[in-house]
């Protein structure tokens, strides 16, 4: 007997709302399993995860937070992905972006003017941009991988972070912490809900995801991209460009990150350190997959992943996991969500053992 | 003797379809015998029941008196059963050498191959470079790649699915002439076709297929063609209404195109001059891989030239824009391939139009009017006799035939100025390409300029004023069809206009083309 995975000829609808609770359902029998071999209260162990992190009104305004950079890394990553066009270096660009963003805000340290956060804004996703715009030029130019040169610049743009804030932008009453003056006031951003730290990023990445659904979905350009990434040729045939479909995918990619980098350094952040994000442009790609390029499934995706931080930290924490064992029930997780979507395009097939005369003969 | 392959009371059902439904069908050794019938009669799949890559839910297979399980492919060859198909089945990143290695079992897939692959393809008129790779290798190319491979298998019975759609008139008769020496050495030979000539010049039994079902068996060397057709389509067989308008002005111009191959197996175009001129039909005729591909996408703008006046569209220097720039000026285009550039496979018919239609209205403020897009898509399938589940069915949810229609249909309701057909009937049924053809006839009556590039010399005698011949990149002059014929045409299509000693990027050998070297 063996098992086979034959295509459907049409995308099963129940196994597109269905893949997400298979996948929860095999997630919490693994948690349960591999809790219990530790010798944790499996019950305690999974509510520790799922629900603590959200049980007080301060603990859902971190979680939706956290969100908050990954959404828009997601949603700007999903374009490119939609248009086959391989953008790794969210990251990077969500640290030029900081760069760009707080660079303003130093720059008008202590200023009133309620401008200020909105030229942070226009920075930090012309930053974002500019960091995206080297791969879309050196791939439209010279045909080079934007795979590979976008994940380079991700080390390239944390290494000039780190250079200025050890060095220019060092704040001179810092104590020699490689670290920026605190941002003023003016450079923050308000905070939504108060006793939280939750900030109006998080209205910025919902508009994004309305954005995204409407440029994906609803226009020309969103259309043809989709179409560039379906069927190569169909969209030479149709003469939609292909350069112009690499720079919009690249450069929409780099606008989302540069502003999730802006979001974290007038936010939780509030200054410029070496390290202001702890991989949101990594998980971005994660996300926006698990979300399956869709923006709607990207703000549910985002919420999961900014769960599992959470809920990874506070097992860590209480139950004293290992990091290693969160890291590895998270990656669970995501790996069974991805895995399941197999089942939209496919069903199990089990098949017998041919019959015994054609195996004779 | 027993029969060579015995079939009784074989069905099958898809969801929604039944594609075979209690077929019976004897086939005796040394016999040519050819299954007719339209696309979606079932003829592809109870073909793939005898080649083992589908399971019958019912029926039995006798081969050679013994009952048989096929349960795959590689049983079927090692029965003896070997198949050409329509869509072929080549690896594309492989040579000629490797595909045919990995159909191949044991010691005959060794380092004798290319030798006996020269062989064979010599033996046979097939010239092939066993050395090629396949992606580099034109429609016609491969389907000699796939007839090679099946011939090297020493095969009792050789199942050809509609085999003779690429090739010239006289290598139309080099393929007849091989089959029956395969026929004749005890061989059977399945021939699947819809040209009726074809199979009454050839095979010695015909089973007709419609909707499933046989509808006939007969002698098709006793019958008509209109009495063929009428068992395979249940009706006449339409003919095109012929049509009076005289030609306009010119609205195609290629002046002195020429282009260099982009790849080492490509075609490089040399000085080809054409002028297309409103309200008449141009056919090229040719055997594909002698540059059909370069030219069409010189002429679509999916590849660039540098002298802008190469191509002129209705006055304007084309050659320098890109496909929507040309579709703007008034170009409609119907490429070879319909799933992944005619059309986006996974996409629906909406989207499907909308991907070259929406200049039509169909976008505003750079938003999708998606009310708009899905009536262009249900209006085009309504006007084209489309047979589809509505505008949100998938494109790859079509057969053939349908999806072509759907795509000539979205292209001639744009009503261009210029219309340029590749292939336009490759693989359709006689019922669809006769539609097809109307509509192109039509369409030029209304004063458009129709270019039809095709490899079906019936085809164009049938629907064209003037016809040209392209062989090894270069482009005859275009004659009236009145004033030619098919033999003409044929030695035209194996390079006889070429002068010798005129400049070539490849030494000038008509049979080569031909294969009859």
């Amino acid at each position: 007997m063996r098992i086979r995975l034959v295509a459907r000829p049409e995308p099963s609808r129940l196994a597109k709302w269905g893949s997400p609770l298979v996948a929860t359902a095999a997630v919490l029998a693994i948690g349960f399993a591999l809790f219990s071999a530790m010798g944790r209260d499996p019950w305690h162990a999974l509510y520790v995860f799922f629900v603590e992190p959200v049980d007080t009104l301060y603990d859902v305004g971190e979680l939706l937070l956290k969100a908050s950079p990954i959404m828009l890394c997601a949603i700007g990553l999903a374009v490119g992905y939609r248009a086959n066009v391989w953008n790794i270096g969210a990251e990077g660009q969500l640290v030029m972006g900081a760069i760009f963003g707080g660079g303003v805000a130093l720059a008008f340290h202590g200023a009133e003017s309620p401008l200020v956060l909105p030229a942070m804004l226009f920075a930090g996703v012309a930053g974002g941009m500019l960091w995206a715009a080297i791969p879309a030029f050196l791939r439209t130019r010279f045909n080079a991988n934007e795979i590979l040169v976008s994940l380079m610049l991700v080390y390239v743009a944390t290494l000039v972070l780190s250079l200025l804030v050890h060095d220019a932008w060092r704040d001179p009453e810092g104590f020699n912490f490689p670290q920026s003056k605190l941002f003023t006031q003016s450079a923050l951003l308000p905070i939504l809900v108060q006793e939280t730290r939750l900030n109006v990023g998080i209205l910025l990445a919902l508009v994004a995801v309305g954005a995204g659904w409407l440029f994906l979905r609803r226009s020309l350009v969103g259309f043809q991209m989709r179409v560039a990434g379906l069927a190569p040729a169909a969209a030479t045939y149709a003469g939609i460009s292909s350069s112009r479909t690499v720079w919009l995918g690249m450069l929409i990619g780099g606008a989302c990150a540069g502003a999730a980098g802006v979001g974290e350094v007038a936010g939780p952040v509030g200054q410029l350190l070496p390290v202001v994000s702890p991989g949101y442009g990594f998980a971005a790609i994660i996300v926006a997959f698990v979300g399956r390029l869709h923006p709607v499934g990207i703000l549910f995706a985002s919420l999961l992943m900014s769960l599992l931080y959470l809920g990874g930290e506070a097992a860590q924490m209480k139950l004293a996991l290992p990091s290693s064992v969160t890291g590895l029930f998270q990656g669970t997780l995501l790996l069974f969500l991805l895995a399941a979507d197999v089942f939209i395009h496919y069903r199990l097939s089990i098949v017998r053992a041919p019959a015994p005369a054609a195996r004779a003969a | 003797m027993p029969p060579r392959l015995k079939l009784s009371g074989i069905t099958k059902a898809y969801p929604g379809v039944v594609a075979n439904a209690g077929i019976d069908l004897v086939v005796v050794p040394g016999e040519i015998h050819a299954v007719l019938g339209e696309n979606g009669a079932g003829k592809s799949t109870l073909m793939k029941i005898i080649y083992g890559a589908v399971k019958p839910d019912a029926g039995t297979i006798a081969w050679e008196g013994k009952p048989v399980a096929i349960a795959n492919p590689a049983r079927a060859r090692r029965l003896g059963i070997g198949m050409v198909f329509q869509h072929f089945s080549l690896f594309e990143t492989l040579t000629t050498a490797d595909n045919i290695a990995l159909a191949l079992e044991g010691e005959r897939a060794g380092p004798s191959l290319p030798a006996r692959i020269r062989d064979v393809s010599a033996k046979y008129g097939l010239p092939l470079d066993p050395d090629r790779y396949v992606h580099t290798m034109s429609v016609g190319e491969r389907q000699r790649v796939e007839i090679v491979r099946c011939l090297l298998q020493d095969p009792r019975l050789l199942i050809m699915d509609e085999p003779t759609s690429v090739l010239t008139p006289q290598a139309v008769e080099k393929l007849f002439g091989t089959l029956r020496r395969l026929a004749d050495e005890g061989c059977s030979i399945l021939y699947i076709s819809h040209k009726l000539d074809e199979i009454r010049a050839l095979c010695h039994k015909a089973t007709v297929l419609r909707a499933g079902r046989v509808t006939g068996d007969c002698d098709p060397r006793r019958e008509s063609s209109s009495s063929l057709a009428r068992m395979m389509i249940g009706g006449d067989l339409p003919h095109p209404q012929p049509r009076t308008a005289q030609p306009g002005a010119d609205a195609l111009v290629i002046r002195d195109l020429t282009l260099p191959a982009d790849d080492p197996f490509g075609t490089t175009l040399s000085a080809i001059d054409l002028t297309v001129r409103a309200g008449e039909i141009v056919g090229i005729a040719g055997v594909s891989g002698n540059g059909q591909k370069e030219l069409l996408a010189a002429l679509s703008g999916e590849r660039l030239l540098d002298d802008a006046a190469a191509v002129t569209i209705l006055g304007t220097p084309a050659a320098r824009l890109d496909a929507g720039a040309r579709r703007a000026l008034g170009l409609g285009f119907v490429p070879e391939e319909r799933l992944g550039r005619g059309a986006v496979p996974e996409m629906s018919l909406a989207e499907n139009a909308l991907l070259t239609g929406w200049r039509e209205r169909m976008v505003a403020w750079g938003f999708v009017r998606a009310q708009t897009v899905r009536e262009y898509a249900a209006e085009t399938i309504r006007d084209y006799g489309v047979k589809a589940g509505g505008p949100d069915a998938a494109a790859r949810s079509l057969s053939g035939g349908n999806l072509q229609k759907y795509i000539v249909g979205r292209e001639i309701r744009q009503r261009p100025r210029v219309m340029i057909a590749a292939q336009p009937t490759w693989g359709v049924d006689v019922g669809a390409a006769a539609q097809i053809r109307q509509a192109l006839i039509d369409l030029a009556g209304s004063g458009v300029a129709v270019l039809v590039v095709s490899e079906e010399l019936d085809e164009l005698f049938e629907i064209c004023d003037r016809l040209a011949v392209i062989a090894q990149g270069r482009l005859s002059d275009p004659k009236p069809v009145a004033d030619t014929n098919a033999e003409e045409i044929g030695l035209l299509m194996a390079g006889s206009f070429i002068h010798a000693g005129a400049e070539g990027h490849r030494a000038f050998s008509p049979a080569g083309v031909l294969g009859l070297d």
